[in-house]
């Protein structure tokens, strides 16, 4: 489910940041989730893609109760940690399981808005084609060095001749040629720490690899 | 509890309450190893309170519990911290 959201005083952002959402009840008992932003910066509005986790304090009311001028607490953006650099040089790889796919596609949004041809590889793990957000756009984007290549580890479309199966050794051999300059790796922890054991053993260099792991903190 | 697991991105937020600015991008030396990490990179544990373990060693960097109030901070494992000032 994506927000489009319109901030009073937004400062901009960098791709790959995340916002702290805030909802305070009647009681005042507040909670707070972090979510990745969609949008590239210069978007205009601010895009979050949630995953509604069915019982969970926020997203459950932003993926569903919420209603078109409705209007909530949001703090960001946050880290600066693991973010696009627009002066990268040499060859970029991201890699996203399920909804880990929402920063690097602000990444994929930033670098084609600044018309950048940066050699940039997009490995998405996802459990069925129908799951796969952005698919259309990732599609659209595709060129000018821009490669998005998917991988479907439950179950495939008649006719599927991507890849199947999780991101393991076997497959970051047939989808990453060399070692990137940069690495960014988003997902859930599980997910995040193989790919990153996975790339170390095959002799990157783990300060070239950003990881940005989400847990089951009750979405 | 490898589930549980976060990197010090998670706590950015949090960080810049404590801060006033982001130090994710900072680098922080462990006092228990000696290696040095962007806060960004370190490992993460939420519970009642955040933990940042170092992530070669899993000495506990620094601690922050939040109460309605009051924010209590320890931040005994961390040998230095240097900061980008702008």
């Amino acid at each position: 489910m994506t927000l489009l959201l319109d901030v009073d005083g937004w400062s901009g952002h960098r791709a790959g940041q995340h916002v702290d959402v805030r909802l305070t009840a009647e009681d005042g008992y507040q909670a707070q989730r972090s979510y990745s932003i969609a949008s590239a910066p210069d978007a205009g509005m601010l895009e979050l893609t949630v995953e509604r986790i069915d019982d969970g304090e926020v997203s459950p009311y932003l993926t569903g109760d919420v209603r078109a001028g409705d209007q909530f607490e949001l703090r960001g953006p946050v880290g600066g940690y693991f973010v696009w650099d627009p002066d990268v040089r040499g060859d970029v790889l991201l890699v996203g399981g399920g909804s880990g796919v929402v920063p690097l596609m602000a990444m994929a949004r930033q670098r084609a808005a600044d018309g950048d041809d940066v050699p940039t590889r997009l490995l998405y793990s996802a459990r069925s084609w129908d799951v796969v957000i952005y698919r259309d756009e990732l599609q659209r984007l595709t060129g000018n060095g821009f490669e998005p290549s998917f991988t479907l580890t439950r179950e495939r479309p008649d006719g599927w001749t991507g890849y199947t199966g999780r991101v393991d050794d076997a497959l970051l051999e047939q989808v990453v040629p060399g070692e990137p300059a940069a690495t960014f790796v988003c997902g859930p922890t599980p997910f995040v720490e193989a790919v990153a054991a996975a790339l170390v053993r095959r002799g990157h260099a783990p300060e070239r690899i950003k990881t940005e792991r989400f847990g089951p903190t009750g979405g | 509890m490898d589930g549980l697991r976060l990197d010090g991105n998670a706590a950015a937020g949090l960080l810049q309450d404590i801060f006033g600015m982001d130090v994710t991008v900072a680098d922080g030396t462990c006092d228990g190893c000696g290696a040095t990490e962007a806060l960004g990179a370190v490992h993460v544990y939420l519970a009642a309170g955040t933990v940042l373990r170092c992530p070669h060693c899993e000495s506990v960097l620094m601690s922050v519990v939040r109460s309605e109030r009051r924010l209590w901070v320890d931040v005994r494992g961390v040998r230095s911290l240097e900061l980008r000032t702008p």
